[in-house]
């Protein structure tokens, strides 16, 4: 029997293949890209709101000011554009640490504590060999920050596989002892003696070369290989496969003669690794030095990275760009509009409420062949509370 | 007597055990009052999570509705309070304002659960990833509120006061300390012991209790009965926002008088922990909450008044910071020793669908 030639592949149609493209590309962007929509017009409201309450006078045209001003900041000119790719840089590789867990089922809130640790173990490594050639001291402080993130990612997994304690409690407490270690060791045995505040030397040699611009450092260029990386390990090895089917269904995992506590604890140390590699990164690009509380708001905004992009490596990138480009004209905005910078964090959240809300969203504005918003995720509660190694 | 306690100080490392433990006794009546005020926002919001997981709704995002709750009390006083001035009453310092902003608290309690509920009981989202948006959701509304407020830093409603006992109670042997515990309190923090009480006896002993757990455990049975069990869900849900926003009531009305970014600090979190250690049961949780509180004070004691001799040559060594950890480190314990041994309803987490009825 003769197979039929598929007649999109054998005649050479352009139009058709691109209209199929499109209708791919629509049925995965849609819901996205309604709730960024829905989300800028929430948070008009919420502008209008503030306004109102806090006694200042109503403006009609502050919003669209205001986003304007967001624009300018992340695409207005040359360095605005390297800004944005710094910002969206390590929210790239948090975003690949927390999508990469949400793929094995697991949720890791950690990645806040993870980019922590990875800061200081960049930091310890980089100030002790500061003065030593490039080619020595940037590699070692790269990859002590990414062990850094990987212990403290390794402890949630052997926790879960060992006793089944929950990661999304212990990975949320792991945060809070991260903030306690920077602080005793930003303060204790990494403190400068000049300094007045708590603050660690310069990483001298080990920092990362500035490629363009003010802040575009070679980071970026990081980010974008741990992607391809990522994307690699998931889609083309025999552990990314068992990694996804432990996160699908971890009996028929088991079934299959799987490991899921071996997986669960390799999951979350790469994931560790991932948002260790991203504090590195930021501390090694940027920053160059560590102070006691040491600010950073990356490992939350990691996880709404990682559901807008529904735990695809790909999709993590544009939700980073989106996300790193408010964060770069974030600055801008609240000093031309007076519009607060937490803003920002308010459009994020409107983005993830219309997201989980994406099955009201497509049946009342009639979205029909789009794909849901989270369904790839949806997997995280089945585990919970449960002794997953007992069968 | 003197000479016993000296000599097993004496003894090498089995006498830094005894000097720690006579630490404790010698600490413990002054620091009772403030191990039941660190437990009670963690209490309260571990009795909001055994009250949704028992009917079978995660809650993770019990933090998001405490700060939503603790910004909102606060911010309502600031709004109403020189308009609704007025004396303090000479019990508790109630004033008007304050009782317009407590409710105002619960209300928002109730409304952030009812979003919740919504997403996780009609929308059926993953309740986990539900209550992490909302707990970021509230930080970002309140973060942006705050920094526009927050720039004429104006006065909330202040808060309420503490009962003073008098000294001739406190100063009882053995019982003094006690009745200084529970009784040396504002009205959150007193009420908090009398919420676990009726809420143990209402789940155990009564008809809505005996729904709401088989609402949690096998919704289908339930349903077979009669229940309805999305409207048990619901209320439940609801319910339980009332105490998670009396929970951030307390951290901005009583323990503190005014509003910070992110002043829960992970409190909803180790409530969770704290109702996983307690088994799902109120009184267990309140047990749970009285451990992390008290590690948290002594934690605090020590930084304040260290420990004389030998042991406190030893914990000045340690950085003060890992004393801020402790309750964070012994959640983390004391999950992983218990959990595999804690079972969680049957039915938690898991959105009910009634089958189509043919």
């Amino acid at each position: 029997m003769s197979v039929a030639p598929d007649p999109v592949v054998s005649t050479p149609d352009v139009v058709g293949r691109a209209r199929s493209l499109a209708r791919r590309t629509w049925a995965v962007a849609a819901v996205p890209l309604v709730s960024i929509g829905l989300a800028l017009l929430t948070s008009v409201f919420v502008i209008y709101a503030a306004l109102l309450s806090t006694g200042r006078p109503l403006r009609l045209e502050l919003p669209l000011e205001a986003y304007a001003a967001l624009f300018d900041g992340a695409f207005g000119g040359f360095d605005e554009i390297v800004d944005t790719l710094a910002q969206s840089a390590p929210l790239i590789l948090g975003g690949l640490s927390v999508a990469l867990a949400f793929k094995a089922g697991l949720f890791n809130i950690g990645a806040q504590g993870q980019f922590l640790l990875g800061a200081l173990g960049a930091v310890a490594v980089g100030v002790a060999l500061k003065g030593q050639p490039v080619v020595i001291a940037l590699p070692l402080a790269l990859a002590a920050g990414m062990l850094a993130g990987a212990a403290w990612g390794f402890i949630p997994g052997a926790l879960k596989a060992i006793s089944g304690a929950h990661e999304v409690v212990t990975t949320i407490m792991l945060n809070y002892i991260a903030l306690a270690v920077v602080a005793a060791a930003v303060s204790g045995p990494l403190d400068t003696p000049l300094s007045l505040e708590p603050l660690t030397d310069d990483v001298g040699n080990a920092a990362l070369p500035i490629l363009v611009g003010r802040n575009g450092h070679a980071g970026i260029v990081l980010a974008f290989l741990a992607v391809a990386a990522v994307s690699w390990l998931l889609f083309r090895t025999t552990r990314g496969f068992e990694i996804r089917t432990v996160g699908a269904n971890p009996d028929a995992a088991r079934y299959a003669g799987m490991r899921p506590r071996l997986l669960i604890v390799l999951t979350m140390s790469l994931a560790g690794l991932l948002a260790g590699a991203s504090g590195a990164t930021v501390l090694l690009g940027i920053t160059r030095n560590m102070t006691a509380p040491y600010a950073t708001t990356v490992g939350f905004d990691s996880i709404a990275v990682a559901l807008l992009a529904r735990s695809s490596p790909v999709g993590v990138v544009f939700a980073a760009l989106l996300f790193g480009a408010m964060r770069a004209g974030a600055p801008l905005m609240s000093i031309r509009t007076l519009v607060p910078r937490e803003l920002i964090d308010v459009v994020q959240a409107t983005i993830l409420l219309f997201l989980v809300a994406n099955a009201v969203i497509r049946r009342v504005l009639a979205l029909r062949g789009v794909r849901g918003g989270l369904e790839g995720v949806e997997t995280i509660t089945r585990s919970y509370g449960r002794d997953v190694t007992v069968r | 007597m003197e000479n016993l306690i000296d000599a097993l100080y004496g003894i090498p490392v089995a006498g830094l055990v005894f000097q720690f433990v006579g630490y404790l006794v010698a600490i413990v009546p002054a620091i009772s009052p403030i191990i039941l005020q660190v437990a009670t926002p963690i209490a309260l919001a571990a009795l909001c999570a055994v009250l949704c997981e028992r009917s079978g709704v995660v809650n993770i995002g019990i933090e998001g509705i405490m700060i939503a709750a603790a910004f909102v009390g606060w911010y309502v006083g600031v709004l109403l309070g020189p308009s609704l001035g007025g004396t303090p009453s000479a019990i508790f310092g109630v004033t008007p304002v304050l009782l317009v902003a407590l409710a105002a608290a619960l209300l928002t309690g109730m409304l952030v659960s009812a979003l919740h509920a919504w997403l996780s009981i009609s929308v059926r989202a993953d309740q986990i990833i539900s209550g992490t948006i909302i707990n970021i959701a509230a930080f970002g509304l309140t973060g942006y509120f705050t920094s526009l407020v927050s720039l004429g830093s104006p006065v909330g409603a202040g808060g309420f006061t503490r009962l003073r006992l008098p000294r001739e109670l406190v100063d009882l042997p053995v019982l003094g300390w006690i009745l200084d515990m529970f009784l040396s309190q504002g009205p959150i923090a007193m009420s908090l012991l009398v919420i676990v009480v009726v809420f143990q006896i209402l789940l155990f002993r009564s008809r809505w209790g005996l729904r709401t757990r088989a609402v949690g455990e096998h919704p289908k049975a339930a349903d077979t009965v009669g229940i309805d069990v999305l409207a048990v869900r619901y209320r439940n849900v609801i319910l339980a926002g009332v105490l998670a926003g009396l929970a951030g009531a307390y951290l901005s009305m009583e323990g503190t008088n005014s509003f910070q970014v992110g002043m829960t600090a992970g409190r909803g979190y180790i409530g969770l922990a704290a109702m996983i250690v307690g088994r799902w049961s109120p009184v267990g949780a309140l047990g749970a909450a009285l451990l992390f509180s008290s590690t948290t004070a002594v934690g605090q004691s020590i930084s304040i008044f260290p420990p004389s001799g030998e042991l406190g040559a030893l914990m000045a060594q340690a950085p003060g910071q890992l004393y801020d950890a402790l309750p964070y480190l012994v959640t983390i314990i004391v999950l992983a020793g218990v959990v595999g041994r804690s079972i969680p309803p049957a039915a938690d987490g898991i959105p009910y669908e009634r089958e189509a009825t043919t």
